[in-house]
């Protein structure tokens, strides 16, 4: 039950060390520059690198009352491929859901794979390897995944979500790093590729 | 101006710290110590606060540390999670024992056997009879303002007993959420000096800790001890209507938070991070028109026998939860107490217990919604299933 649909949840796939527990993150505390309440959490377990992980981020008009776990997301972020064939990501997604994949293959082939057939779901995928290597020279997904989310959901400006990265990581990062990551996130935002 | 930020629980608490600026924080910084710790370490580091932070090998002696430089009159705290709170022990009750109003936040999580990190209930309840107050919170919001009013509460001079401020493992203390944190000027302000009126240090008044106590008096000590903790209802009180009217807050300040209770049927019981989704199930049977409630228990220690009797006598059946057990005892820790608070009631409600979350086992809201379905068969057939139920177990 999400309890109305003023909330959104989302959970994110990936693997240990591909940062998909500071995606999680940074798109909360990028939808509460909109006024809205926020929820980052991931499953929790010993992380171990290259394990399969799993991590939530709610969005809510109103104040979130639960802390149980997302069993029926609205939309699931998938940050390595590979993982598709290991775990059910499309498990208690919503009938009309949304799910982004990092991989060089199309939509349809996707769905296939999923075994989303004429299921409602949308269906979207984006080289964030790709975009990660290029801009950072090494492949951490998770900014071109939050690029890619706002470019589908149009919840937030890819400008708003890169203005907070900076923001929240300047003093952490070094700058080349920082751009690279806000590159990340404006290119995904504009490649995510639909059905 | 209060400004809302995207924080953990533990983050939250650690800011809580921050504000009260200790003057001594005494910790064990490996784990089980949490990110709390970590947090306060940082602005210790970036010269935020003032406060002598003192690294020791392990929980006994970062209590230990912390008896002795809270009896010397410095303001102290520390925090603490599941087996190092076990450590401690030993000292917790040397606190309370010499009246100590130390503030702890602790972190809620499994004890070993067999090995886990996740949350649950078992560690504080482990202390349940150390002689510490036990604030339980909800999520961050309330770790938060917790941590600031235990200050109040434990240094009132007809108190001085210490407390501890409880946060659910990973759920809460992980898990990022948007916490509302107050100016701090106003915070100083309402949290105030430490002017304790007994110290070791002072030469004026020369006292002693520490001493042998037989036959002759421990007895009578120890019943004094009680002093602090049975007049701390009322501050506690009247420290939440104080906070409340200065920051504007919309936490509970009660003993326990009655929610929807006026004209219930049924009642769930309910510590920490679980309320929110029990709210939400009671909302949604509510709608369907079952007279479904919940009440949050804020305080564990003292538990508020009274009023909780005077709430639950007009329901017709009560499902406690637990998120600990208490091994050949009837049930977990809390079912324990409602069933003695219940004792002498009139027409007391059916009541059963239903154990959950045990090292971090999840909770949704169908399970809660499971409980209701019981509560309202108990209702009617005069019985419940079972006096102890196990939520989501593998059978």
């Amino acid at each position: 039950m999400n309890d109305t649909k003023s909330m959104l949840e989302i959970r994110w796939h990936g693997r240990g060390g591909q940062g998909a527990v500071t995606a999680s993150k940074v798109l909360a505390e990028s939808a509460m520059s909109l006024g809205k309440y926020i929820q980052a959490f991931p499953e929790y377990g010993s992380e171990r690198q290259g394990a399969p992980i799993k991590s939530f981020t709610r969005i809510s008009e109103q104040r979130i009352m639960t802390h149980a776990q997302v069993n029926t997301p609205d939309v699931v972020m998938v940050l390595d491929p590979t993982l598709l064939s290991v775990i059910d990501v499309t498990e208690g997604l919503q009938e009309d859901g949304i799910i982004i994949i990092n991989t060089q293959s199309e939509p349809a082939e996707i769905r296939g794979k999923l075994n989303l057939h004429g299921r409602r779901a949308r269906v979207y995928t984006i080289d964030a390897t790709g975009i990660s290597l290029k801009h950072l020279g090494k492949s951490i997904p998770n900014t071109p995944m939050v690029g890619a989310f706002v470019g589908v959901t149009k919840l937030l400006a890819p400008e708003a979500v890169a203005e907070d990265f900076r923001k929240k990581f300047a003093g952490k990062f070094k700058e080349e790093i920082i751009q690279g990551n806000v590159q990340c996130i404006m290119d995904a935002a504009k490649e995510v590729k639909s059905e | 101006m209060p400004e809302l930020l995207a924080l953990t629980g533990n983050d939250a608490v650690a800011y809580a710290m921050k504000q009260i600026n200790p003057d001594v924080v005494a910790a064990y910084p490996i784990t089980p110590q949490t990110s709390l710790m970590q947090k306060f370490a940082d602005f210790v580091a970036d010269g935020e606060v003032d406060t002598e932070m003192v690294l020791v090998e392990s929980e006994h002696s970062a209590m230990s540390a912390v008896v002795g430089s809270q009896a010397a009159g410095a303001r102290t705290m520390t925090a603490t999670s599941a087996c190092g709170l076990a450590l401690m022990h030993e000292v917790l009750y040397i606190a309370a024992g010499y009246r100590l109003p130390v503030v702890m936040p602790v972190v809620n999580r499994a004890l070993s056997a067999p090995i886990n990190i996740q949350g649950d209930h078992s560690d504080t309840m482990g202390a349940r009879d150390a002689g510490w107050i036990h604030i339980f919170s909800e999520n961050a919001q309330e770790a938060y303002e917790n941590t600031l009013q235990a200050i109040r509460i434990a240094e009132h001079p007809e108190v001085l007993t210490p407390v501890m401020v409880t946060l659910d493992g990973f759920i809460i203390s992980h898990g990022v959420e948007t916490v509302q944190i107050f100016d701090t000027a106003r915070v100083q302000q309402f949290v105030g000096e430490y002017k304790p009126a007994f110290t070791l240090l002072n030469p004026h008044k020369p006292m002693t800790l520490g001493s042998l106590d037989f036959s002759d008096f421990y007895f009578e000590h120890k019943v004094s001890q009680l002093q602090g903790i049975n007049y701390s209802p009322k501050v506690i009180l009247e420290v939440g209507r104080e906070f409340q009217r200065t920051f504007g807050g919309d936490c509970c300040y009660e003993h326990f938070e009655a929610y929807r209770m006026d004209d219930a049927e049924m009642a769930v019981i309910v510590l920490g991070s679980t309320a929110g989704a029990t709210r939400m199930v009671v909302d949604d049977l509510r709608s369907r028109g079952i007279a479904a409630g919940m009440v949050k228990i804020r305080t564990f220690r003292p538990f508020p026998y009274e009023e909780l009797a005077a709430t639950l006598k007009k329901v017709k059946a009560v499902a406690v939860m637990d998120r600990s057990l208490a091994y050949g005892g009837d049930g977990g820790p809390v079912h324990i107490e409602v069933r003695s608070a219940m004792y002498g009631v009139n027409n007391a409600p059916l009541m059963a217990n239903y154990i959950y979350g045990l090292g971090g086992k999840p909770i949704d809201l169908v399970h809660i919604e499971s409980v209701f379905t019981d509560m309202q068969q108990a209702i009617a057939t005069g019985k419940f299933p079972r006096r102890i139920g196990y939520l989501n177990l593998k059978e």
